[in-house]
Protein backbone atom coordinates (compact mmCIF):
# COMPACT_ATOMS: atom_id res chain seq x y z
CA UNK A 1 0.00 0.00 0.00
CA UNK A 2 2.81 2.34 0.92
CA UNK A 3 4.51 1.97 -2.45
CA UNK A 4 1.33 2.84 -4.29
CA UNK A 5 0.77 5.83 -2.05
CA UNK A 6 4.29 7.02 -2.71
CA UNK A 7 3.73 6.63 -6.43
CA UNK A 8 0.61 8.74 -6.21
CA UNK A 9 2.12 11.43 -3.98
CA UNK A 10 5.27 11.79 -6.02
CA UNK A 11 3.38 12.13 -9.28
CA UNK A 12 3.95 15.53 -10.84
CA UNK A 13 3.11 17.39 -14.03
CA UNK A 14 5.67 19.66 -15.64
CA UNK A 15 3.92 22.95 -16.42
CA UNK A 16 4.95 25.74 -18.72
CA UNK A 17 2.94 28.75 -17.65
CA UNK A 18 2.50 31.70 -19.94
CA UNK A 19 1.22 35.08 -18.86
CA UNK A 20 -1.76 36.10 -20.94
CA UNK A 21 -0.66 38.59 -23.56
CA UNK A 22 -3.20 41.19 -22.47
CA UNK A 23 -1.41 41.46 -19.14
CA UNK A 24 2.11 41.84 -20.45
CA UNK A 25 3.27 45.43 -20.13
CA UNK A 26 6.97 45.00 -20.75
CA UNK A 27 9.02 44.41 -23.86
CA UNK A 28 10.23 41.79 -24.38
CA UNK A 29 7.51 39.73 -22.74
CA UNK A 30 8.59 37.59 -19.81
CA UNK A 31 9.52 33.99 -20.54
CA UNK A 32 7.11 31.33 -19.33
CA UNK A 33 7.47 29.91 -15.85
CA UNK A 34 8.51 26.27 -15.66
CA UNK A 35 6.96 24.62 -12.64
CA UNK A 36 6.67 21.02 -11.51
CA UNK A 37 3.17 20.67 -10.08
CA UNK A 38 2.20 17.83 -7.75
CA UNK A 39 -0.62 15.76 -9.23
CA UNK A 40 -2.47 15.71 -5.92
CA UNK A 41 -2.20 19.47 -5.53
CA UNK A 42 -4.18 22.41 -6.85
CA UNK A 43 -3.20 25.13 -9.29
CA UNK A 44 -3.78 28.16 -7.00
CA UNK A 45 -1.26 26.71 -4.55
CA UNK A 46 1.46 27.22 -7.14
CA UNK A 47 1.05 30.97 -7.12
CA UNK A 48 3.95 31.73 -4.77
CA UNK A 49 6.22 29.90 -7.21
CA UNK A 50 4.77 31.54 -10.31
CA UNK A 51 4.24 35.13 -9.27
CA UNK A 52 7.93 36.14 -9.12
CA UNK A 53 8.25 35.40 -12.83
CA UNK A 54 5.61 37.93 -13.75
CA UNK A 55 5.17 40.47 -10.98
CA UNK A 56 7.29 43.12 -12.64
CA UNK A 57 5.31 43.02 -15.84
CA UNK A 58 1.73 43.04 -14.59
CA UNK A 59 -0.53 46.03 -15.14
CA UNK A 60 -1.59 47.91 -12.00
CA UNK A 61 -4.50 46.44 -10.09
CA UNK A 62 -5.53 43.73 -7.70
CA UNK A 63 -4.63 40.13 -8.50
CA UNK A 64 -7.49 37.75 -9.25
CA UNK A 65 -5.63 34.70 -10.44
CA UNK A 66 -7.04 32.12 -12.78
CA UNK A 67 -5.65 29.54 -15.19
CA UNK A 68 -6.72 28.59 -18.63
CA UNK A 69 -5.92 25.80 -21.11
CA UNK A 70 -6.66 26.47 -24.78
CA UNK A 71 -9.31 28.97 -23.86
CA UNK A 72 -10.96 26.84 -21.20
CA UNK A 73 -10.93 28.45 -17.73
CA UNK A 74 -9.73 25.79 -15.32
CA UNK A 75 -11.74 24.81 -12.26
CA UNK A 76 -9.28 25.44 -9.48
CA UNK A 77 -10.76 22.92 -7.06
CA UNK A 78 -10.06 19.96 -9.34
CA UNK A 79 -6.66 18.43 -8.53
CA UNK A 80 -3.96 19.34 -11.06
CA UNK A 81 -3.35 15.73 -12.11
CA UNK A 82 -7.04 15.19 -12.79
CA UNK A 83 -7.24 18.31 -14.97
CA UNK A 84 -4.25 17.07 -16.94
CA UNK A 85 -5.63 13.54 -17.37
CA UNK A 86 -8.97 14.89 -18.48
CA UNK A 87 -8.05 17.75 -20.78
CA UNK A 88 -4.96 16.33 -22.47
CA UNK A 89 -6.07 13.29 -24.39
CA UNK A 90 -2.53 13.01 -25.64
CA UNK A 91 -0.36 13.99 -22.66
CA UNK A 92 1.46 17.21 -23.37
CA UNK A 93 4.82 17.60 -21.68
CA UNK A 94 5.35 20.24 -20.52
CA UNK A 95 1.70 21.16 -20.19
CA UNK A 96 1.23 24.66 -21.57
CA UNK A 97 -1.13 26.72 -19.47
CA UNK A 98 -1.99 30.40 -19.49
CA UNK A 99 -2.21 32.36 -16.29
CA UNK A 100 -4.30 35.47 -15.79
CA UNK A 101 -3.99 37.94 -12.95
CA UNK A 102 -6.92 40.08 -14.00
CA UNK A 103 -10.43 39.66 -15.31
CA UNK A 104 -11.62 36.71 -13.26
CA UNK A 105 -14.51 35.00 -15.09
CA UNK A 106 -16.93 35.16 -12.18
CA UNK A 107 -19.83 34.03 -14.30
CA UNK A 108 -18.07 30.73 -14.90
CA UNK A 109 -15.78 30.02 -11.97
CA UNK A 110 -16.51 30.15 -8.28
CA UNK A 111 -14.31 32.67 -6.53
CA UNK A 112 -10.89 31.69 -5.27
CA UNK A 113 -9.36 33.84 -2.61
CA UNK A 114 -6.02 32.11 -2.39
CA UNK A 115 -4.97 29.16 -0.29
CA UNK A 116 -7.84 29.49 2.18
CA UNK A 117 -10.42 28.83 -0.51
CA UNK A 118 -8.57 25.73 -1.65
CA UNK A 119 -8.16 24.49 1.92
CA UNK A 120 -11.83 25.03 2.68
CA UNK A 121 -12.79 23.12 -0.41
CA UNK A 122 -10.41 20.29 0.50
CA UNK A 123 -11.76 19.97 4.04
CA UNK A 124 -15.31 19.93 2.75
CA UNK A 125 -14.47 17.16 0.31
CA UNK A 126 -12.83 15.28 3.16
CA UNK A 127 -16.08 15.62 5.16
CA UNK A 128 -18.10 14.46 2.21
CA UNK A 129 -15.88 11.40 1.79
CA UNK A 130 -16.11 10.76 5.52
CA UNK A 131 -19.88 10.87 5.30
CA UNK A 132 -19.91 8.48 2.38
CA UNK A 133 -17.55 6.00 4.05
CA UNK A 134 -18.85 6.20 7.63
CA UNK A 135 -22.35 7.59 7.39
CA UNK A 136 -21.37 10.72 9.30
CA UNK A 137 -18.74 13.45 9.35
CA UNK A 138 -17.63 12.83 12.91
CA UNK A 139 -14.05 11.88 12.11
CA UNK A 140 -13.35 15.13 10.36
CA UNK A 141 -15.47 17.26 12.67
CA UNK A 142 -13.60 15.94 15.67
CA UNK A 143 -10.23 16.80 14.28
CA UNK A 144 -8.82 19.82 16.02
CA UNK A 145 -8.10 22.94 13.98
CA UNK A 146 -4.40 22.38 14.33
CA UNK A 147 -4.67 18.76 13.18
CA UNK A 148 -6.70 19.84 10.18
CA UNK A 149 -4.10 22.47 9.40
CA UNK A 150 -1.32 19.91 9.71
CA UNK A 151 -3.18 17.60 7.35
CA UNK A 152 -3.73 20.40 4.88
CA UNK A 153 -0.12 21.52 4.99
CA UNK A 154 1.02 18.00 4.24
CA UNK A 155 -1.06 18.17 1.06
CA UNK A 156 0.24 21.62 0.13
CA UNK A 157 3.78 20.36 0.50
CA UNK A 158 3.02 16.93 -1.01
CA UNK A 159 4.64 15.46 2.08
CA UNK A 160 3.46 11.89 2.42
CA UNK A 161 5.14 11.19 5.76
CA UNK A 162 3.46 14.17 7.36
CA UNK A 163 0.18 13.19 5.76
CA UNK A 164 0.31 9.67 7.13
CA UNK A 165 1.00 11.04 10.61
CA UNK A 166 -1.85 13.55 10.41
CA UNK A 167 -4.36 11.24 8.86
CA UNK A 168 -3.85 8.55 11.46
CA UNK A 169 -6.27 10.66 13.49
CA UNK A 170 -8.78 10.29 10.72
CA UNK A 171 -10.15 6.83 10.26
CA UNK A 172 -10.40 6.81 6.52
CA UNK A 173 -11.30 3.18 6.09
CA UNK A 174 -10.39 0.81 3.34
CA UNK A 175 -12.42 -1.31 1.06
CA UNK A 176 -11.88 -4.92 1.83
CA UNK A 177 -10.62 -7.32 -0.71
CA UNK A 178 -13.33 -8.92 -2.76
CA UNK A 179 -12.36 -12.44 -2.03
CA UNK A 180 -12.69 -12.07 1.71
CA UNK A 181 -15.73 -12.77 3.81
CA UNK A 182 -19.11 -11.84 2.40
CA UNK A 183 -20.56 -10.55 5.61
CA UNK A 184 -18.19 -7.68 5.74
CA UNK A 185 -20.60 -4.95 4.74
CA UNK A 186 -21.55 -4.32 8.32
CA UNK A 187 -18.50 -5.84 9.90
CA UNK A 188 -16.55 -3.75 12.30
CA UNK A 189 -13.44 -5.89 12.12
CA UNK A 190 -10.45 -4.05 10.86
CA UNK A 191 -8.68 -5.76 8.04
CA UNK A 192 -4.98 -5.47 7.54
CA UNK A 193 -3.58 -5.22 4.12
CA UNK A 194 0.08 -5.77 3.48
CA UNK A 195 2.12 -2.83 4.63
CA UNK A 196 -0.88 -0.92 5.86
CA UNK A 197 -1.01 1.21 8.96
CA UNK A 198 -2.93 -0.18 11.91
CA UNK A 199 -5.36 2.64 11.97
CA UNK A 200 -7.37 1.59 8.95
CA UNK A 201 -10.93 0.63 9.67
CA UNK A 202 -13.48 -1.25 7.68
CA UNK A 203 -15.75 1.01 5.70
CA UNK A 204 -19.13 0.80 7.35
CA UNK A 205 -21.29 1.61 4.43
CA UNK A 206 -19.52 -0.31 1.68
CA UNK A 207 -19.56 2.83 -0.40
CA UNK A 208 -16.62 4.39 -2.17
CA UNK A 209 -16.30 8.14 -2.74
CA UNK A 210 -15.82 8.61 -6.48
CA UNK A 211 -15.75 11.60 -8.78
CA UNK A 212 -16.19 10.66 -12.37
CA UNK A 213 -15.45 13.03 -15.24
CA UNK A 214 -17.01 11.76 -18.44
CA UNK A 215 -16.33 13.07 -21.87
CA UNK A 216 -18.80 11.76 -24.39
CA UNK A 217 -16.80 11.71 -27.57
CA UNK A 218 -19.14 11.97 -30.48
CA UNK A 219 -16.57 11.69 -33.19
CA UNK A 220 -14.31 8.81 -33.89
CA UNK A 221 -10.64 9.35 -33.66
CA UNK A 222 -7.79 6.98 -34.04
CA UNK A 223 -5.00 8.54 -32.06
CA UNK A 224 -5.44 10.53 -28.93
CA UNK A 225 -3.58 13.30 -30.72
CA UNK A 226 -6.57 13.75 -32.99
CA UNK A 227 -9.04 14.10 -30.18
CA UNK A 228 -10.89 17.39 -30.42
CA UNK A 229 -10.06 19.79 -27.60
CA UNK A 230 -12.56 20.33 -24.84
CA UNK A 231 -13.75 23.88 -25.29
CA UNK A 232 -16.40 24.04 -22.61
CA UNK A 233 -17.12 22.36 -19.30
CA UNK A 234 -20.60 21.64 -20.63
CA UNK A 235 -19.02 18.89 -22.73
CA UNK A 236 -17.92 17.06 -19.60
CA UNK A 237 -20.42 15.22 -17.46
CA UNK A 238 -19.46 15.27 -13.83
CA UNK A 239 -20.80 12.42 -11.74
CA UNK A 240 -20.36 12.84 -8.01
CA UNK A 241 -22.08 9.82 -6.64
CA UNK A 242 -20.88 7.22 -4.15
CA UNK A 243 -20.10 3.88 -5.70
CA UNK A 244 -21.91 1.01 -4.06
CA UNK A 245 -20.02 -2.21 -4.30
CA UNK A 246 -22.03 -5.34 -4.86
CA UNK A 247 -20.28 -8.44 -3.77
CA UNK A 248 -21.15 -11.74 -5.32
CA UNK A 249 -19.57 -14.91 -4.13
CA UNK A 250 -16.57 -15.89 -6.19
CA UNK A 251 -16.82 -12.82 -8.36
CA UNK A 252 -14.66 -9.79 -8.25
CA UNK A 253 -16.16 -6.31 -8.50
CA UNK A 254 -13.95 -4.77 -11.10
CA UNK A 255 -13.20 -1.27 -12.28
CA UNK A 256 -15.32 -2.00 -15.34
CA UNK A 257 -18.23 -3.04 -13.12
CA UNK A 258 -17.78 0.19 -11.21
CA UNK A 259 -18.07 2.35 -14.33
CA UNK A 260 -21.15 0.46 -15.43
CA UNK A 261 -22.70 0.92 -11.99
CA UNK A 262 -22.04 4.63 -12.06
CA UNK A 263 -23.37 5.09 -15.59
CA UNK A 264 -26.22 2.60 -15.88
CA UNK A 265 -28.10 4.61 -18.47
CA UNK A 266 -25.25 4.19 -20.87
CA UNK A 267 -24.65 0.52 -20.47
CA UNK A 268 -27.91 -0.91 -21.67
CA UNK A 269 -28.91 -2.96 -18.69
CA UNK A 270 -32.46 -2.50 -17.68
CA UNK A 271 -33.20 -3.01 -14.04
CA UNK A 272 -35.87 -4.78 -12.14
CA UNK A 273 -36.79 -2.54 -9.23
CA UNK A 274 -35.20 -4.43 -6.43
CA UNK A 275 -34.49 -1.82 -3.85
CA UNK A 276 -31.86 0.80 -3.55
CA UNK A 277 -28.78 0.55 -5.66
CA UNK A 278 -28.96 -3.10 -6.65
CA UNK A 279 -27.98 -4.37 -10.05
CA UNK A 280 -30.26 -7.17 -11.04
CA UNK A 281 -29.72 -9.61 -13.84
CA UNK A 282 -30.05 -7.95 -17.20
CA UNK A 283 -33.36 -8.54 -18.83
CA UNK A 284 -33.52 -10.03 -22.26
CA UNK A 285 -33.62 -6.73 -24.03
CA UNK A 286 -31.87 -7.98 -27.07
CA UNK A 287 -29.05 -5.60 -26.48
CA UNK A 288 -25.67 -6.96 -27.32
CA UNK A 289 -22.19 -5.91 -26.44
CA UNK A 290 -22.15 -3.90 -29.67
CA UNK A 291 -24.78 -1.59 -28.28
CA UNK A 292 -22.67 -0.81 -25.27
CA UNK A 293 -20.78 2.42 -25.27
CA UNK A 294 -17.09 2.06 -25.81
CA UNK A 295 -14.70 3.17 -23.13
CA UNK A 296 -12.04 4.77 -25.25
CA UNK A 297 -9.87 5.86 -22.37
CA UNK A 298 -9.89 5.60 -18.61
CA UNK A 299 -7.28 7.40 -16.54
CA UNK A 300 -6.69 7.49 -12.82
CA UNK A 301 -3.60 9.23 -11.40
CA UNK A 302 -2.16 9.33 -14.88
CA UNK A 303 -2.29 5.60 -15.42
CA UNK A 304 -4.74 3.50 -17.40
CA UNK A 305 -5.57 0.57 -15.14
CA UNK A 306 -6.85 -2.60 -16.73
CA UNK A 307 -10.61 -2.66 -16.52
CA UNK A 308 -10.47 -6.06 -14.84
CA UNK A 309 -8.62 -4.61 -11.85
CA UNK A 310 -10.57 -5.13 -8.62
CA UNK A 311 -12.19 -1.86 -7.63
CA UNK A 312 -11.06 -2.36 -4.04
CA UNK A 313 -7.45 -2.19 -5.14
CA UNK A 314 -8.03 0.86 -7.32
CA UNK A 315 -9.92 2.74 -4.62
CA UNK A 316 -7.51 1.92 -1.83
CA UNK A 317 -4.34 2.68 -3.76
CA UNK A 318 -5.20 5.46 -6.17
CA UNK A 319 -7.39 7.74 -4.13
CA UNK A 320 -6.52 11.37 -3.49
CA UNK A 321 -5.69 12.74 -0.02
CA UNK A 322 -9.31 13.78 0.54
CA UNK A 323 -10.27 10.12 -0.01
CA UNK A 324 -11.99 10.56 -3.33
CA UNK A 325 -11.12 8.44 -6.33
CA UNK A 326 -11.05 10.75 -9.37
CA UNK A 327 -11.66 8.92 -12.64
CA UNK A 328 -11.45 10.45 -16.12
CA UNK A 329 -13.30 8.54 -18.81
CA UNK A 330 -13.67 9.12 -22.52
CA UNK A 331 -16.72 7.26 -23.74
CA UNK A 332 -18.05 6.89 -27.24
CA UNK A 333 -21.78 6.33 -27.22
CA UNK A 334 -23.08 4.49 -30.29
CA UNK A 335 -25.16 6.86 -32.39
CA UNK A 336 -28.19 4.57 -32.28
CA UNK A 337 -28.51 5.15 -28.59
CA UNK A 338 -30.09 8.38 -27.53
CA UNK A 339 -30.63 9.58 -24.01
CA UNK B 1 -35.30 -0.87 4.70
CA UNK B 2 -33.52 -1.86 7.88
CA UNK B 3 -35.12 -1.65 11.27
CA UNK B 4 -32.52 0.55 12.88
CA UNK B 5 -33.45 4.10 13.78
CA UNK B 6 -34.06 6.43 10.90
CA UNK B 7 -31.03 8.56 10.21
CA UNK B 8 -32.83 11.53 8.72
CA UNK B 9 -31.89 10.78 5.13
CA UNK B 10 -33.76 9.64 2.07
CA UNK B 11 -32.93 7.73 -1.10
CA UNK B 12 -32.85 9.13 -4.62
CA UNK B 13 -36.15 7.52 -5.55
CA UNK B 14 -37.76 8.74 -2.31
CA UNK B 15 -36.54 12.21 -3.17
CA UNK B 16 -38.15 12.08 -6.61
CA UNK B 17 -41.46 10.91 -5.16
CA UNK B 18 -41.30 13.46 -2.37
CA UNK B 19 -40.51 16.22 -4.85
CA UNK B 20 -43.62 15.42 -6.79
CA UNK B 21 -45.74 15.46 -3.64
CA UNK B 22 -44.17 18.75 -2.58
CA UNK B 23 -44.78 20.40 -5.94
CA UNK B 24 -48.40 19.30 -5.93
CA UNK B 25 -49.05 20.57 -2.43
CA UNK B 26 -47.32 23.84 -3.23
CA UNK B 27 -49.47 24.37 -6.28
CA UNK B 28 -52.59 23.66 -4.29
CA UNK B 29 -51.75 25.81 -1.29
CA UNK B 30 -49.65 28.58 -2.76
CA UNK B 31 -51.60 29.70 -5.81
CA UNK B 32 -50.07 33.14 -5.69
CA UNK B 33 -46.65 31.67 -6.39
CA UNK B 34 -45.40 30.15 -9.60
CA UNK B 35 -45.26 26.37 -9.36
CA UNK B 36 -42.11 24.36 -8.81
CA UNK B 37 -41.11 22.52 -11.94
CA UNK B 38 -39.21 19.26 -12.21
CA UNK B 39 -36.17 19.56 -14.43
CA UNK B 40 -34.98 16.22 -15.72
CA UNK B 41 -31.27 15.84 -15.64
CA UNK B 42 -31.44 13.72 -18.74
CA UNK B 43 -31.63 17.02 -20.50
CA UNK B 44 -28.07 17.51 -19.41
CA UNK B 45 -25.53 15.31 -21.15
CA UNK B 46 -25.06 11.78 -19.77
CA UNK B 47 -26.46 11.41 -16.37
CA UNK B 48 -26.33 8.42 -14.16
CA UNK B 49 -29.59 7.38 -12.70
CA UNK B 50 -30.74 4.48 -10.67
CA UNK B 51 -34.16 3.20 -11.48
CA UNK B 52 -35.75 6.57 -11.50
CA UNK B 53 -35.40 9.61 -13.60
CA UNK B 54 -33.02 11.92 -11.96
CA UNK B 55 -33.88 15.56 -11.76
CA UNK B 56 -34.36 18.51 -9.50
CA UNK B 57 -37.04 21.02 -8.49
CA UNK B 58 -36.82 24.50 -9.86
CA UNK B 59 -38.52 27.75 -8.93
CA UNK B 60 -37.27 30.78 -10.74
CA UNK B 61 -37.78 34.51 -10.93
CA UNK B 62 -39.17 34.82 -7.45
CA UNK B 63 -39.10 38.36 -6.27
CA UNK B 64 -38.06 38.97 -2.70
CA UNK B 65 -38.60 42.47 -1.54
CA UNK B 66 -36.75 43.76 1.46
CA UNK B 67 -37.59 47.10 2.94
CA UNK B 68 -35.26 48.99 5.18
CA UNK B 69 -37.36 47.96 8.15
CA UNK B 70 -36.00 44.47 7.70
CA UNK B 71 -39.35 43.13 6.76
CA UNK B 72 -39.29 40.68 3.98
CA UNK B 73 -42.24 40.02 1.81
CA UNK B 74 -42.20 37.72 -1.12
CA UNK B 75 -44.05 38.87 -4.10
CA UNK B 76 -44.74 37.11 -7.26
CA UNK B 77 -43.35 38.09 -10.58
CA UNK B 78 -44.74 35.19 -12.54
CA UNK B 79 -43.61 35.57 -16.11
CA UNK B 80 -41.62 38.71 -15.42
CA UNK B 81 -38.32 38.93 -17.14
CA UNK B 82 -35.16 40.21 -15.55
CA UNK B 83 -35.48 43.71 -16.85
CA UNK B 84 -39.17 44.16 -16.49
CA UNK B 85 -39.31 46.54 -13.57
CA UNK B 86 -42.68 47.91 -14.54
CA UNK B 87 -44.41 44.62 -13.92
CA UNK B 88 -47.07 44.84 -11.31
CA UNK B 89 -46.44 42.94 -8.16
CA UNK B 90 -49.05 40.75 -6.64
CA UNK B 91 -48.46 40.35 -2.96
CA UNK B 92 -49.38 37.52 -0.69
CA UNK B 93 -50.91 38.07 2.67
CA UNK B 94 -47.82 39.81 4.03
CA UNK B 95 -48.11 43.51 3.51
CA UNK B 96 -45.33 45.74 2.44
CA UNK B 97 -44.62 48.47 4.88
CA UNK B 98 -45.41 51.22 2.46
CA UNK B 99 -41.81 52.25 2.66
CA UNK B 100 -40.41 53.56 -0.59
CA UNK B 101 -36.98 52.16 0.10
CA UNK B 102 -37.66 48.74 -1.31
CA UNK B 103 -35.24 46.99 -3.57
CA UNK B 104 -36.54 44.06 -5.50
CA UNK B 105 -34.27 41.08 -5.73
CA UNK B 106 -35.00 38.06 -7.87
CA UNK B 107 -34.13 34.58 -6.82
CA UNK B 108 -33.85 31.28 -8.60
CA UNK B 109 -34.16 28.21 -6.36
CA UNK B 110 -33.21 24.67 -7.18
CA UNK B 111 -33.72 21.76 -4.82
CA UNK B 112 -31.23 19.10 -5.79
CA UNK B 113 -30.62 15.68 -4.30
CA UNK B 114 -27.17 15.02 -2.88
CA UNK B 115 -26.19 11.41 -3.44
CA UNK B 116 -23.29 11.78 -1.02
CA UNK B 117 -25.31 13.09 1.93
CA UNK B 118 -28.64 11.54 0.94
CA UNK B 119 -30.54 14.75 1.61
CA UNK B 120 -31.98 17.56 -0.51
CA UNK B 121 -29.79 20.60 -0.95
CA UNK B 122 -30.98 24.10 -1.77
CA UNK B 123 -29.09 25.99 -4.42
CA UNK B 124 -30.02 29.52 -5.28
CA UNK B 125 -28.84 32.62 -6.99
CA UNK B 126 -30.01 36.16 -6.72
CA UNK B 127 -29.98 39.09 -9.04
CA UNK B 128 -31.04 42.63 -8.98
CA UNK B 129 -32.67 44.14 -11.96
CA UNK B 130 -32.53 47.62 -10.59
CA UNK B 131 -29.86 49.14 -12.70
CA UNK B 132 -29.67 52.14 -10.45
CA UNK B 133 -28.17 50.01 -7.73
CA UNK B 134 -24.57 51.07 -7.34
CA UNK B 135 -22.32 48.24 -8.36
CA UNK B 136 -19.64 49.45 -5.98
CA UNK B 137 -21.69 48.05 -3.13
CA UNK B 138 -21.85 44.60 -4.61
CA UNK B 139 -18.92 42.47 -3.60
CA UNK B 140 -17.85 39.16 -5.06
CA UNK B 141 -20.16 39.69 -7.95
CA UNK B 142 -21.48 36.71 -9.72
CA UNK B 143 -22.74 37.52 -13.16
CA UNK B 144 -25.50 35.99 -15.13
CA UNK B 145 -25.14 35.89 -18.85
CA UNK B 146 -27.75 38.55 -19.38
CA UNK B 147 -28.01 40.52 -16.21
CA UNK B 148 -26.22 41.44 -13.10
CA UNK B 149 -26.49 39.18 -10.12
CA UNK B 150 -25.57 39.37 -6.52
CA UNK B 151 -22.62 38.14 -4.64
CA UNK B 152 -22.70 36.15 -1.48
CA UNK B 153 -22.32 39.09 0.90
CA UNK B 154 -25.12 40.91 -0.79
CA UNK B 155 -27.41 37.92 -0.67
CA UNK B 156 -26.86 37.55 3.05
CA UNK B 157 -27.84 41.16 3.50
CA UNK B 158 -31.08 40.59 1.63
CA UNK B 159 -32.20 37.68 3.73
CA UNK B 160 -34.46 38.20 6.72
CA UNK B 161 -32.34 39.62 9.50
CA UNK B 162 -33.10 36.75 11.83
CA UNK B 163 -32.11 34.11 9.42
CA UNK B 164 -28.93 35.88 8.46
CA UNK B 165 -27.99 35.82 12.11
CA UNK B 166 -29.01 32.20 12.42
CA UNK B 167 -26.99 31.35 9.37
CA UNK B 168 -23.86 33.02 10.53
CA UNK B 169 -24.00 31.52 13.97
CA UNK B 170 -25.51 28.17 13.29
CA UNK B 171 -23.39 25.11 13.14
CA UNK B 172 -26.01 23.43 11.05
CA UNK B 173 -26.59 25.62 8.08
CA UNK B 174 -24.53 28.09 6.22
CA UNK B 175 -24.36 29.46 2.75
CA UNK B 176 -21.43 29.13 0.45
CA UNK B 177 -20.75 29.78 -3.19
CA UNK B 178 -20.26 26.58 -5.06
CA UNK B 179 -20.69 25.19 -8.48
CA UNK B 180 -24.16 24.03 -9.45
CA UNK B 181 -23.96 20.23 -9.85
CA UNK B 182 -25.40 20.31 -13.37
CA UNK B 183 -25.13 23.81 -14.77
CA UNK B 184 -21.39 24.56 -14.52
CA UNK B 185 -22.03 27.96 -13.01
CA UNK B 186 -21.45 29.41 -9.56
CA UNK B 187 -24.55 29.31 -7.37
CA UNK B 188 -25.11 29.71 -3.68
CA UNK B 189 -25.70 26.59 -1.68
CA UNK B 190 -27.18 25.95 1.73
CA UNK B 191 -24.91 23.38 3.28
CA UNK B 192 -26.30 19.90 3.75
CA UNK B 193 -24.01 18.55 6.44
CA UNK B 194 -26.46 18.92 9.30
CA UNK B 195 -29.69 18.33 7.36
CA UNK B 196 -30.15 14.72 8.37
CA UNK B 197 -29.65 15.65 12.03
CA UNK B 198 -32.32 18.29 12.15
CA UNK B 199 -34.70 16.31 9.95
CA UNK B 200 -34.46 13.47 12.42
CA UNK B 201 -35.10 15.83 15.33
CA UNK B 202 -37.96 17.48 13.51
CA UNK B 203 -39.78 14.26 13.04
CA UNK B 204 -39.14 12.93 16.48
CA UNK B 205 -40.01 16.14 18.29
CA UNK B 206 -42.75 17.58 16.17
CA UNK B 207 -44.35 14.66 14.43
CA UNK B 208 -43.53 12.27 17.23
CA UNK B 209 -42.82 9.50 14.82
CA UNK B 210 -39.59 7.65 14.35
CA UNK B 211 -39.87 7.58 10.63
CA UNK B 212 -41.87 9.85 8.38
CA UNK B 213 -43.96 8.99 5.39
CA UNK B 214 -41.21 9.76 2.93
CA UNK B 215 -43.51 11.63 0.60
CA UNK B 216 -43.72 14.34 3.23
CA UNK B 217 -39.98 14.66 3.61
CA UNK B 218 -39.60 17.66 1.34
CA UNK B 219 -42.54 19.53 2.78
CA UNK B 220 -41.07 19.25 6.25
CA UNK B 221 -37.59 20.00 5.01
CA UNK B 222 -38.79 23.11 3.25
CA UNK B 223 -40.67 24.30 6.32
CA UNK B 224 -37.26 24.76 7.92
CA UNK B 225 -35.24 25.85 4.93
CA UNK B 226 -37.80 28.06 3.22
CA UNK B 227 -38.01 30.82 5.84
CA UNK B 228 -34.23 31.11 5.82
CA UNK B 229 -34.44 32.35 2.27
CA UNK B 230 -37.62 34.31 2.68
CA UNK B 231 -40.07 31.72 1.40
CA UNK B 232 -42.49 30.64 4.04
CA UNK B 233 -44.99 27.94 3.36
CA UNK B 234 -48.60 28.11 4.36
CA UNK B 235 -49.49 25.98 7.34
CA UNK B 236 -51.97 24.01 5.24
CA UNK B 237 -49.13 22.41 3.38
CA UNK B 238 -47.93 20.71 6.52
CA UNK B 239 -51.23 19.03 7.13
CA UNK B 240 -52.20 15.74 5.65
CA UNK B 241 -54.30 16.13 2.51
Amino acid sequence: MKEAQEFVWMGAIPLQIHLHESEVTTVPPPPPALILAPRIGYLPLLLPLIKPYFSSTLPPGVDTVWFEYKGLPLKWYIPTGVLFDLLCAEPERPWNLTIHFRGYPSHLLIPCEGEDSVKWNFINSLKEADYIINGNCKNVMHMSQSDQLELWNSVVNANLEAFIRSSSKLKSGTIEDDYASKSSLSSQKSQKMIGEADTSVQTKTGKVPVRLYVWNVSEDFGDMEDAPPIDSWDRISYVNRPLEIHREEGKCFTLHDAIKTLLPELFGKKRKPKGEGNISQPLETGSTADDDPEIKLLRIQGIEPKLETPISWVANHLRHPENFLHVCVYIKVPSAKSL
Amino acid sequence: MNESAWDGTLSASEFSASAQAFAEKWKLNNPAYPPWTWVKSLEVPIFATNQVEEGYLSLENVCIVKSNDDEVASCVEGEASLYDKEDEESTDSATLSGNDNVQPYYFDFHIIYSASFRVPVLYFRAYCSDEAYPSALLSNQVFLADGRSLGLNEIESVLPANSAKVLLESKWTFITQEEHPYLNRPWCKLHPCGSSDWMKLLFQAVEKVDRPAMELYLVSWFSVVGPVIGLGIPIQMLKEP
